[in-house]
């Protein structure tokens, strides 16, 4: 989503532009030690790769269309930095010279459809890998399930960035019930795409896999279709751990959910229990304040951890490269 | 007289292991124009980007003039030994005619008006002068083709190595390529399917298959040996008599 | 959100504003958006004399109006979402036109209006009168870091090629009776954007390779572009001046 001017606050935006900066500065100076000068034009040649993927459209239901964001697709095939950087470049070239999302909205609309999805898909990768055999099979079951996660944390994101920046009277959880939830159904298409278009390359080019290099040339031939057991039954736990979140913010949500947590003492309301450096808009009419407060902190520590070890991946992964470069 | 070109003994396998050029020898005479005919998967690329060393063989050596290929000597001989792609848009990258055509010269470390003025220089030499301020995805597959070796001339080659340059124009198209490429005198290789061109254009015939040079000799009397050219998968255009065919003029 | 991208949005024309170099154009608009952004959204008479830069800022570049408000489209589901909100919003209520709404959604209504649009008709007329590679050359001027703007420059060289390539693969499958609705009907278009992948990566080795072959050694060359003057310089501020004065009384003020 690319949100246009004035569309957060002034803190936020440049809070946003700070933390982007910062994180795609140091993905430059860390990509280059192992970004040749062969890695611009097959750089540049796959953003405009992923510009182009995210202009066509994918049945998602009945006739409806969804369509790419591409970041967690691009740091499999491109690697964590190459990919946040590729993506990031998409994104500013479309708020440049397309007037898609504002220019001082930049921070935010990097941080969400680029860093977040990048780093963060590229670190549940990492995760949804360990589960699955080390095959090709397994390298797109990951995919779909990262990429698909990625969307959810990218409209995490979002939501995160309103509590702090939020310009109109929208409690927070009615965002991230609205955001996380719409996205659910999006992350699925953007996760099976994803997934098939990994596979599709795997068939026919593995060493363009930037995700799969840890696997050698018996795993990859291993053609042992992934037990499906496993699939789904992280699939699903994925999309009911998303769904209980967000169902309690919906309208009428779980009132169950809220007995609980007041039998058990979580509930604390108090007038002032949402700290002040959230927007005021953000957290007035929320319907639990506490509840709101720990899924705000859990969404933003989840992301924060993720697109960090995603980063810190990024980083561990250089070092035996570079010796074999030499 | 030194030879524009000459290539001995070159070896060159790919990263796979696939053997794409086993022993080629090859002695291009200053002024020449040579066609390279073969099959599909020939090695005839491949050949190409060996020669001004962008890709290293495995063993043997390239000399372009008087200077054998070394690490050296790399940036002069890629200017001396100018290579037109088979796909234009894969040389085009620059966004537009103008700056791409600067882009050899200006590695070459030329500047400002003289810049400017080799860039004018090689446009008018293709007669593309017009076509400078056009973005590359606009031009037809025939002006592309042109620019491309508008590009490749701004550098002021010794010698000219043409991959497919026929490829995908329409007649009028080949018609200007054919009259460009003829009043240029400068060495030139023309890797090409093309026959009746090859024939037109070029004096000496080189025919390379499985990455070997297989024949060589007068283009006029390898494309009346029907038999070697079936051996390689050629085969003169429909209508073109084996028997009437003789040099050009 | 992402369809139709591919035709930017250059309009040739010879205007004061197309003649200016490109980093200047760029460091003034943003700085004037900015100066919008933070402008307090009950001074609506700094607004409208932002509306009046604006309509001047146009008019400057022999841009249609119509123009304008046909490429705005890209905001407007933030205009809905912003119409809603005096509508759904609670607090203070008051009349008009004997509707009951809701004084502070429409005020928040009105900030993210004013707002996204000055917003965008600035990116418009950035967009509107500068060629796509002198936006990313402004960009290398301003200090964007080298790397991305040399992989921003072959993306725009190539992002129409490789969508036209997409476009026919997506034409071939359609001719041959594909028509999916579901997402499990999808594969061939993943297949399809697996395929597109591969052949991009590769045509970015014979790009490397054609750069190599005349004389590429590392970094772009210098190929002579003229840099902003200080003429340049001295037009392009007044927009954001005219903005960065307006907010700053506005924020005395408010």
């Amino acid at each position: 989503m690319h949100g246009p001017d004035g569309f957060l606050n002034a803190a936020t935006a440049v809070a946003t532009g700070a933390i982007s900066a910062g994180t795609i500065g140091a993905s430059i100076r860390q990509a280059r030690t192992t970004l040749t000068d062969k890695q611009i034009p097959l750089a540049g040649l796959a953003a405009a790769f992923i510009f182009a993927a995210q202009m066509f459209n994918f049945p998602v239901a009945a006739g409806t269309t969804g369509h790419l964001l591409g970041g967690t697709l691009a740091a499999i095939l491109l690697g964590p930095s190459v990919g946040a950087i590729v993506v990031t470049i998409v994104v500013i070239v479309q708020a440049v010279a397309f007037a898609d999302g504002g220019l001082t909205a930049l921070g935010y609309n990097v941080l969400n459809m680029a860093i977040v999805t990048a780093f963060g898909g590229w670190a549940a990768y990492r995760l949804f890998r360990k589960i699955f055999p080390n095959s090709a099979a397994g390298v797109v079951a990951a995919t779909g399930l990262a990429g698909g996660f990625s969307v959810v944390l990218s409209a995490a994101a979002f939501s995160v960035g309103w509590l702090f920046g939020a310009n109109t009277p929208v409690p927070f959880d009615t965002v991230f019930g609205a955001m996380v939830g719409a996205h659910l159904l999006i992350g699925v298409g953007e996760g099976v795409i994803s997934g098939m278009a990994v596979g599709a390359v795997l068939a026919a080019r593995p060493d363009l896999v930037y995700g799969a290099r840890d696997l050698d040339r018996s795993q990859l031939a291993n053609r042992k279709a992934l037990s499906t057991r496993t699939f789904l039954i992280s699939g699903f736990g994925v999309v009911l751990l998303l769904a209980v979140i967000v169902s309690q913010f919906t309208a009428d949500g779980l009132d169950g959910l809220e007995r609980v947590a007041a039998d058990t003492g979580i509930t604390a309301t108090t007038q002032e229990s949402m700290p002040s450096i959230f927007a005021d808009y953000a957290t007035e009419g929320i319907g639990n304040e506490s509840l709101s407060l720990a899924v705000a902190g859990a969404s933003g520590a989840i992301i924060t951890l993720l697109v960090g070890a995603g980063l810190f991946s990024a980083v561990r992964l250089q070092k035996p490269r570079d010796k074999a470069m030499v | 007289m030194t030879p524009a070109l000459r290539v001995s003994d070159l070896s060159y396998s790919y990263p796979d292991g696939y053997a794409a050029l086993s022993g080629v020898d090859l002695k291009i005479e200053t002024g020449q124009r040579v066609a390279l005919l073969g099959p599909n998967g020939a090695g005839k690329t491949t050949l190409a980007l060996q020669l001004n060393g962008v890709k290293e063989p495995d063993s043997g050596t390239v000399t372009g003039g008087n200077l054998a290929l070394a690490e050296a000597t790399i940036g002069e001989i890629r200017r001396r030994v100018g290579l037109v792609f088979q796909d234009a848009n894969d040389q085009l990258f620059m966004p537009t005619v103008g700056e791409d055509v600067a882009f050899g010269p200006a590695n070459l470390d030329l500047k400002g008006d003289e810049l400017h003025a080799r860039v004018a220089e090689a446009l008018l030499a293709v007669g593309a002068t017009e076509l400078e301020h056009r973005a590359p995805h606009h031009l037809s597959g025939g002006e592309r083709r042109r620019v491309a070796i508008a590009g490749v001339l701004a550098m002021r080659p010794d010698m000219l190595v043409l991959d497919e340059p026929s490829s995908g124009l329409d007649p009028a198209g080949r018609r200007e390529l054919i009259s460009l490429l003829q009043g240029l005198p400068i060495t030139q290789i023309v890797i090409t399917h093309d026959l009746p061109l090859a024939l037109e254009l070029c004096d000496r015939t080189i025919i390379m298959d499985a990455g070997q040079l297989v024949a060589e000799g007068l283009t006029a009397e390898i494309l009346q040996d029907s038999e070697l050219l079936h051996q390689h998968r050629l085969e003169l255009p429909f209508g073109f008599d084996p028997s009437v065919i003789h040099s050009k003029p | 959100m992402g369809t139709g991208h591919a035709h930017a949005l250059f309009l040739h024309e010879h205007s004061k504003i197309h003649y200016l170099a490109p980093e200047a154009k760029l460091a003034a608009g943003f700085l004037f958006v900015v100066a919008a952004a933070i402008t307090p959204r009950e001074a609506v008479w700094a607004f409208l004399l932002y509306l009046a830069a604006l309509i001047a800022l146009i008019r400057i570049a022999k841009l249609r109006f119509s123009f304008l408000a046909a490429r705005l489209t890209v905001i407007i589901p933030f205009i809905l979402f912003a119409v809603f909100l005096p509508f759904v919003s609670s607090g203070e209520r008051i009349e008009v036109l004997g509707i009951g709404i809701s004084l502070e959604g429409a005020w928040a209504a009105w900030n993210v209006f004013a707002k996204a649009s000055i917003g965008a008709s600035v990116s418009i007329v950035l967009a509107a009168t500068t060629e796509l590679p002198d936006l990313i050359r402004g960009m290398e001027r301003l200090r964007v870091p080298a790397v991305m703007t040399a992989i921003a420059g072959f993306m725009i060289r190539y992002l129409e090629l490789i969508a036209d390539e997409l476009g026919r693969m997506r034409v071939a499958m359609t001719a041959r009776g594909y028509d999916p609705r579901w997402i499990w009907q999808a594969k061939p278009i993943a297949a399809s954007a697996g395929a597109m992948f591969i052949r991009s990566y590769e045509r970015g080795e014979r790009v490397y390779d054609a750069m190599l072959s005349r004389g590429y050694q590392g970094s772009m060359p210098d190929l002579g572009h003229k840099r902003a003057s200080h003429s340049d310089w001295r037009t392009a501020i007044t927009l954001p001046l005219l903005g960065i004065i307006i907010s700053v009384v506005a924020l005395r003020i408010s």
